[in-house]
């Protein structure tokens, strides 16, 4: 067990499924001598080449049409999309053609593709560079997508996405890269589909994705202070999801907040939610509490960004009002 | 072009262009009969292109389709009856009937499917020619597309990055005049989308899509090209589709008189007359032609004889399973 960045955990997955297996090999933009705009790649190029470390044109159509392509017939690709928010731009690649490829072939071909992107605010990165877009991936059949919350997912998560027969897409957060944690040097897999009780308790229940969970794990500490006991989960993916986890932790405390900081509207904690309600419909004290950015473009100026997005204090207050429920 | 064709590659001309022909003629019917649901869009007086290229590939080679793409599956080897039970939505069909006309696909063929996203393949392609760069093999990968998907991002990104990375990509672009109704004159200022690929340094010709000879012999010096690691190249071929885009078109977008000029320059017509001229005799063409009926009314009672796939098979190949050793964390 080694003392390591996100950034780092990151990395030694990457390297590590790249000496793994020749047919593994990364694309994206300034990826190579740059290292990424993260950072997260330096130093691969010079250990495995131009040729499996392989910076692209500015076209992120191009990049994930050829890891499509390439998957298709027997590489295994890792792009990098650099901001999650970039997507946007060749969206087709991954809803219509990556996610359906398979089936509509009547699964005559296996699509072993990983994509790496980045989310998340807290940066003054603005509006074009600091959105949370995983629920639109969650809506589209055919897609795996984690959200690592820790180094240890980190590296253990995207091993197991290298080495999926499957699209798998991986957002990263942004404010995580530079915080540290133990994390095995050797080589580790973290299965998806399996959530995470990081706090247990009795009291609530808070699912909480990406760095909603370091919120979180805070809020629980800061209740805990006040004879709250909540319960910490992290599904870690969202397909598949670990919903059983979820359910029997509800069963439990009675009571459910989601923390994500994508907006609410349209979030995955409605989906989320939705779910739970109907499989512990019974067992709910409280109605389900849903935490997550005002539904607004996020603002330039740290003051403006930090009244969009939501922190420890808000789950705080959401676990109040569901404590605080009376029918 | 001086350069001769060989007389089996003349012959395969004509029987991949008959082919086509001949199941797409069928299908029009059985469409209009209510036998095929969905969309259809046919490429009757297309066939030389996808002749011409695909006579130059091997197996191994890759190509990628349109939304109009039967044709394209039978010149890279296809057959008739599985591709019938795809269109008929049967469970024998060649994507289990999952896929239908636009999404229809044999990977072992080397067809990476009918798409039905204009423009989307021409990124694809590039990874597929990837892959044998890659391992070194010196297989090539043609992406097929109209006149229409050069106007996406996705061409220009396409022809940029196969540019850059010398790819063995080959772009084949059946410019048939119109973006479904929208014509070329209305949709672009370039009247040869040739000319594109001088803007990412890549080679590129335009040939007369309705000479399958013309067609084969373009794309034998760009799979050559592409084979010996040279790079991509852009090849236009100038046709048309004398169908309306989808079956049931309205067709207020073009003339008759236009369609019927088109009809006179039909390539299987011509290409049978370059044939005789040659002293290929007519008993040679018309086994060829008895040939591919026989095996067309096959088709057609496979299709009509196969099962109906199990509903329950509807979710299934969505995602492969995991290999074993994943499989418990």
């Amino acid at each position: 067990m080694a003392e390591m960045t996100y950034r780092e955990a990151v990395k030694q997955a990457l390297r590590e499924e790249l000496q793994n297996d020749e047919r593994v090999f990364m694309l994206g933009e300034d990826i190579a001598e740059f290292g990424g705009t993260f950072k997260v790649s330096l130093g691969l190029l010079e250990e495995f080449g131009p040729r499996r470390i392989r910076n692209t044109p500015l076209s992120e159509t191009a990049i994930l049409g050829a890891a499509v392509g390439s998957a298709a017939t027997g590489l295994r690709p890792i792009a990098e999309i650099m901001y999650s928010d970039f997507f946007a731009v060749a969206l087709d690649q991954v809803v219509n053609q990556a996610a359906k490829m398979r089936f509509m072939f009547g699964g005559k071909i296996s699509l072993p593709l990983t994509i790496r992107t980045t989310m998340g605010g807290r940066r003054s990165a603005a509006a074009q560079h600091s959105q949370c877009l995983e629920s639109w991936f969650m809506h589209i059949p055919g897609l795996k997508i984690a959200l690592p919350s820790n180094g240890y997912d980190a590296k253990g998560l995207l091993k197991s996405a290298v080495r999926d027969p499957n699209p798998t897409i991986i957002f990263e957060n942004k404010m995580l890269y530079n915080e540290k944690w133990d994390v095995p040097e050797e080589p580790f897999f973290v299965p998806w589909g399996q959530a995470n009780i990081l706090h247990e308790g009795t009291d609530v229940t808070v699912v909480a994705l990406s760095d909603m969970v370091g919120f979180s794990l805070k809020a629980a500490d800061k209740l805990a202070e006040e004879g709250v006991s909540v319960e910490v989960i992290d599904p870690r993916t969202l397909m598949p999801l670990d919903i059983d986890t979820i359910v029997q932790s509800v069963r439990k405390t009675g009571r459910l907040v989601i923390a994500h900081e994508a907006c609410v509207t349209g979030g995955v904690g409605g989906e989320i939610g939705s779910q739970v309600a109907y499989r512990a419909f019974d067992y709910l004290a409280a109605p389900v509490e849903r935490v997550g950015a005002k539904d607004s473009p996020i603002p330039f100026a740290p003051i403006l960004e930090r009244e969009v997005l939501p922190d420890d204090q808000d789950v705080v207050e959401a676990v109040y009002r569901a404590m605080d429920y009376s029918a | 072009m001086g350069e001769k064709i060989p007389k089996d590659v003349e012959l395969q001309l004509y029987e991949t262009m008959q082919r086509i022909r001949s199941f797409e003629l069928a299908v029009i019917e059985l469409f209009a009969r209510g036998k095929i649901p969905g969309f259809l869009h046919t490429y009757v007086g297309e066939e030389a292109v996808a002749a011409g290229v695909c006579a130059n590939l091997r197996p191994e080679d890759k190509i990628i389709s349109t939304h109009r793409g039967h044709g394209h599956l039978i010149a890279k080897g296809g057959r008739l009856d599985l591709m019938m039970a795809e269109l008929f939505g049967r469970r024998t069909g060649y994507c289990k009937g999952k896929g239908g006309s636009m999404h229809i696909a044999e990977p072992d063929l080397g067809m990476l499917g009918a798409n039905a996203i204009v423009g989307a393949g021409t990124v694809i392609i590039n990874g597929a020619a990837l892959t044998a760069q890659y391992l070194g093999k010196d297989e090539v990968a043609v992406a097929f597309f109209g006149d229409g998907a050069s106007n996406t991002g996705a061409f220009h990104e396409a022809l940029n990055m196969a540019a850059v990375w010398d790819l063995p990509s080959i772009f084949v672009c059946e410019n048939n005049a119109y973006a479904e109704s929208t014509p070329q004159t209305y949709h672009q200022k370039i009247e040869d989308v040739a000319d594109r690929a001088l803007g990412y340094g890549i080679p590129s010709t335009t040939v007369d899509g309705n000479d399958p000879g013309a067609v084969y012999l373009a794309a034998k010096e760009a799979v050559a090209r592409a084979r010996s690691g040279e790079g991509p190249t852009l090849i236009e071929a100038k046709t048309y589709r004398i169908r309306g885009h989808y079956e049931g078109d309205p067709e207020i977008y073009r003339t008759k008189e236009e369609v019927e000029a088109w009809k006179q320059k039909c390539p299987i017509e011509r290409w049978r007359k370059v044939l005789l001229d040659k002293g290929v005799s007519a008993e040679t063409l018309e086994e060829i032609d008895a040939r591919i009926d026989q095996e067309l009314e096959e088709a057609v009672a496979f299709a009509e004889g196969s099962p109906l796939p199990d509903p329950a098979e509807a979710r299934s190949d969505i995602f492969t399973p995991l290999p074993a050793e994943m499989q418990n964390g």
